[in-house]
């Protein structure tokens, strides 16, 4: 930090009861952040994994019953698996959740860099394209599940309309409807709703690569396509990684959306879906604050992997 | 775009307007359907809910929403959560700020570390823990549980941005202040604070619209209408009958706490397209 020369003893004195002074303030400063953060994050998080080592049914006992790993892993003498590692509706949930995960981010990816492109474009009205860009994004993600709810109406939706005119779907039948397209007409929602915030990260990232570089390419004969390919994505690598983290973690921890468009239907339940299932509708709040801990074990590994893959620093 | 021949060119800008106005379409249909459903009325609804146009406007569905639905009173607490989770966070988060900016101590970065993990804690890792501790306050059904439950995703936000701004502020004003004997609080409130407004504008705003938007929380703290917000009415909102389709008011109601919203991007646009890729790009 301050390296004090030998010879002027008082000044480093001095120095250093004003460093000590100013740590002081620094400190009194943090406090109050720090203390709403350690009780509504820290002391519920601690909270959360006691639970999920107890039986603890909120309506009827009294208090949490310590039962070990038992919310995790349980065999009854029957030889019935009872921790949620062994129940199917879990797995069903996590499947789920990687199928979203990964639709909704790689057409968010693809979409969003090509309304960047269009809109970093030296074209006229590129304005009031990242304008308007901007409202699916605006809008609430409740008003836009219930707003696709709408469409997706099985006999006054529009899009159903189309879907039973090309022959897609069966008189009163819905894109929702149907288990098997459910989670992919969901999918194309979260795609509205987030490919705006994927082409402003983008577009910020294309801002940054300078424009001489394009003259040299086009000096040299460069076809666009060439330019694309060897130019921009290579140069966009590091704002594609970071909106991609920032997706897949949202993505990973969904819950309202198709909360709202499909409830607790198995064809479409998340992780986060079946763990507020289970702990608020069920009561089990032990059991459910396993499923819970295994969400954030998951969301970290996550970001530990974006933290040290991308070497954030923060001075 | 770079050919000299003109029908080329001609071609490709017909095709790139094309491309535009597919985009257009896809961004602002759905908001457009919305709106159009919230102008037809429930005794037309099933005859024109597919026509493209309304031919019958009407504001009855607006009316209904206030006077069949304990909508007002939901839309004044989305306002009042909104704004207080806005202010606290923002006090809160300014101190830190003031701290993390400009002050030096040991372990700043695993602090800084702390709070980005908590920025992406998942909110259902927290569910039951919260839950527990808001009945054992008391604050079950209240503003205040909402309020303060929503520190956890506003919080690392506001104080991880409010931070890279008064690392950008100048040193010499402070010493300034400083020299001329104010105290941190001094300094921080009357020197920093009114060079910072744009950044508090726009964090603030990020802050709100997220405080406005929340579902989870809001579902799982309230119960009834003294503090159920807007997102949690406009998922559950029933007609009278159950034969009866809201979709007419639930339109009508996302059309209300949208505008505003709109608007308030519009207004703000570069604010929040700065704010929001700044904490994104830094990381």
């Amino acid at each position: 930090m301050t390296t004090t020369p030998t010879s002027t003893r008082p000044a480093a004195r001095r120095t250093r009861g004003l460093q000590a002074s100013r740590t002081r303030i620094a400190l009194l400063l943090l406090v109050p952040m720090l203390l709403v953060l350690a009780a509504v994050a820290g002391y519920p998080l601690l909270r959360t994994i006691y639970l999920s080592f107890t039986e603890y049914n909120i309506l009827q006992d009294a208090a949490p019953k310590w039962i070990g790993l038992g919310n995790y892993w349980f065999t009854t003498p029957e030889g019935v698996g009872l921790g949620v590692l062994q129940i199917p509706e879990w797995w069903q949930s996590v499947w789920n959740t990687v199928k979203f995960t990964l639709g909704s981010v790689v057409l968010e990816t693809v979409l969003g860099l090509a309304f960047a492109l269009i809109i970093n474009s030296k074209i006229r009205g590129k304005g009031l394209l990242r304008t308007a860009i901007l409202v699916p994004w605006a809008i609430p993600t409740v008003v836009s599940a219930q707003m696709w709810n709408w469409m997706y109406n099985d006999s006054f939706g529009i899009i159903s309309q189309w879907g039973q005119k090309l022959g897609l779907l069966q008189t009163g039948e819905s894109f929702l409807s149907n288990p098997d397209t459910a989670l992919a007409a969901l999918i194309a929602v979260d795609v509205w709703k987030t490919t705006p915030f994927m082409a402003l990260l983008l577009l910020a990232g294309l801002q940054t690569i300078p424009s001489d570089m394009y003259e040299a390419a086009d000096v040299d004969g460069a076809a666009p396509w060439t330019q694309f390919w060897r130019l921009t994505l290579p140069l966009l690598t590091p704002a594609l990684l970071v909106a991609l983290i920032f997706r897949t973690l949202d993505a990973l921890r969904v819950f309202d959306m198709p909360f709202i468009v499909k409830g607790n239907a198995p064809e479409t339940i998340t992780m986060s879906i079946y763990a507020r299932q289970e702990m608020i509708l069920n009561s089990q709040f032990g059991f459910g604050s396993a499923i819970s801990v295994l969400i954030f074990l998951i969301i970290m590994v996550f970001t530990a992997i974006y933290v040290t893959s991308l070497r954030v620093k923060f001075d | 775009m770079n050919s000299k021949n003109p029908t080329v060119r001609a071609v490709t800008l017909i095709l790139f307007w094309v491309v535009v106005a597919i985009v257009l379409f896809y961004v602002l249909f759905p908001f457009y359907w919305a709106l159009k459903t919230s102008f037809t009325g429930p005794s037309r609804m099933s005859s024109e809910a597919l026509q493209w146009f309304p031919t019958h406007a009407t504001w009855q569905n607006f009316r209904d929403v206030f006077a069949g639905q304990p909508f007002g009173r939901n839309l004044f607490n989305s306002v009042a959560v909104a704004t207080g989770t806005v202010l606290l966070s923002l006090l809160l988060s300014l101190l830190a700020a003031y701290a993390l900016g400009k002050f030096r101590f040991q372990g700043k970065s695993i602090l800084m570390y702390v709070i980005l993990a908590v920025s992406v804690f998942p909110q259902i890792a927290v569910l039951s823990g919260l839950y527990t501790m808001i009945q054992s306050f008391n604050l079950y059904n209240t503003w205040g549980g909402l309020i303060l439950s929503y520190m956890i995703f506003t919080l690392p936000f506001t104080v991880w941005t409010l931070t890279a701004f008064v690392r950008e502020i100048p040193t010499e004003l402070e010493e300034a202040a400083y020299v001329d004997g104010a105290s941190p609080l001094q300094t921080l409130f009357q020197v920093l604070l009114p060079v910072m407004t744009p950044a508090l504008v726009t964090t603030g705003l990020l802050a709100f619209i997220n405080a406005w938007n929340e579902y989870l929380f809001a579902l799982t703290f309230t119960s009834d209408n003294t503090a159920k917000t807007v997102p949690v009415a406009i998922a559950n909102f029933t007609g009278a009958s159950q034969y009866e389709n809201p979709f007419g008011q639930i339109m009508a109601a996302s059309v209300i706490v949208t505008i505003p919203l709109i608007i308030l991007v519009l207004v703000f646009q570069r604010n929040i397209v700065s704010g929001l890729t700044a904490g994104a790009v830094k990381g």
